[in-house]
């Protein structure tokens, strides 16, 4: 149970390092290539202390955990799966995460758990720089020209029905949070809200209207996009198995 | 013998800021020389995805067993988590002089990387301005000073 948690916690930061790492050499401008691959290489920092935890609960070691894992085995969020298409949707999803991520790590700084709490303590100094680099950007493209601001308009509709996933918590999360250990990301939700309106207000963009949201990732359901994720991250170590830098 | 050990691990240079020792970014956590071969060492990383924490361990590796040590063991430790406090006096001093301007002390470390006064390393001017919070590495971010015009490093606070 606590292992599934950790492998949660942990394959929402690789994935969505992996996804940013797509955009190394292709950003806008430097940078913001060079942010954006900052803060991909502090969410894989984060992802591998969570490997490395979830590994000792388990016996497999970080690399195994990270490589030798099919789709069905991730326990990420599906936002994190979405492509980059446009820097738009980058930028919504980034903020969407980071606003979330914050919450989540503010949460486990007071985990039972030493481990979480250690790494939810060093984790989220990095986050307060994400979400103010996302912040600001929805800001400069939202209130920005007509079509930035009809672009992340398009962002935010494509990816509204993502987050919701985001407070949705499995059986085995209700009892660690119960115990003090998991957060309770369902109480979550209303000051994520509260956070994401204000922001999307200020950017002179709407909150898109529907309450659905898509499901499944904390499960192993996943969209078709983690499939080919995981083709590029794990195919050295699945075409030369055992191989070792 | 603990205190020659720390003093071999302290003279070990950050490999991506080479003026700064070991010491001066206050990582080494504890040494423990448990017999005439044999020490254990922790260390604490900087951010959680600097490769030079990995570099690291590899340099005190070599040092350690250049100074005799076969049976070499070290730890990461994350708890306390580090932060921009624990960088020395002198490793401040050696920033300026290496061109990358020393993380703000006091009340200014919470505030709002676009609100602080950060002084250029170069020609001392308050006069400077934020072109973006990630620089070469995880723990800079880049200026500019109006004043001299030169660009600078700036060793983010990370509190």
């Amino acid at each position: 149970m606590l292992f599934d948690y950790v492998l949660h916690l942990a394959d929402n930061q690789v994935i969505m390092a992996q996804r940013l790492s797509e955009l190394c050499g292709h950003g806008p401008a430097l940078e913001q290539d060079i942010a954006i691959t900052n803060i991909s290489l502090d969410l894989i920092g984060q992802a591998r202390l969570l490997f490395q935890y979830a590994g000792k609960l388990d016996g497999r070691d970080e690399d195994q955990l990270a490589f030798l894992r099919d789709v069905h085995e991730f326990r990420n969020v599906l936002l994190v799966e979405q492509p980059n298409h446009d820097f738009a949707h980058v930028i919504v999803r980034q903020y969407l995460f980071d606003e979330f991520n914050f919450l989540n790590y503010q949460a486990l700084c007071q985990s039972k758990d030493e481990d979480l709490a250690a790494i939810a303590t060093k984790a989220l100094m990095e986050v307060k720089y994400h979400r103010r680099f996302s912040r600001n950007w929805m800001l400069r493209l939202g209130d920005g020209t007509a079509i930035s601001r009809q672009k992340m308009q398009d962002a935010l509709n494509d990816l509204w029905s993502y987050p919701g996933e985001f407070f949705e918590m499995t059986g085995g999360e209700e009892i660690l949070a119960k115990a003090g250990i998991a957060a309770d990301v369902a109480s979550m939700k209303p000051t994520w809200l509260a956070n994401v309106t204000q922001t999307v207000k200020e950017a002179s963009l709407v909150i898109p209207e529907g309450d659905w949201h898509q499901t499944g990732g904390k499960k192993g359901i996943h969209s078709e996009h983690l499939g080919h994720i995981l083709a590029e991250m794990q195919f050295l170590q699945r075409a030369y198995p055992g191989q070792t830098w | 013998m603990k205190g020659k050990v720390y003093k071999i691990l302290a003279a070990v240079k950050d490999p991506e800021i080479p003026v700064l020792t070991l010491e001066d970014l206050g990582v080494i956590r504890d040494v423990n020389v448990l017999n005439d071969d044999e020490v254990e060492v922790k260390i604490t990383p900087t951010y959680t995805g600097c490769p030079a924490t990995d570099v690291m361990e590899e340099e005190i590796r070599l040092a350690l067993f250049v100074a005799g040590f076969s049976k070499i063991r070290i730890t990461q430790v994350i708890s306390p988590a580090w932060t921009t406090d624990w960088l020395s006096q002198k490793g401040r001093e050696k920033l300026i002089e290496y061109g990358i301007a020393p993380p703000v002390e006091g009340q200014a470390k919470t505030a709002l990387l676009e609100d602080i006064s950060v002084p250029c390393p170069r020609c001392g001017s308050e006069d400077t301005k934020m072109i973006s919070a990630f620089g070469s590495t995880a723990c800079k971010a880049l200026f500019q000073c109006q004043s001299c015009r030169e660009p600078f490093d700036y060793f983010k606070c990370h509190a």
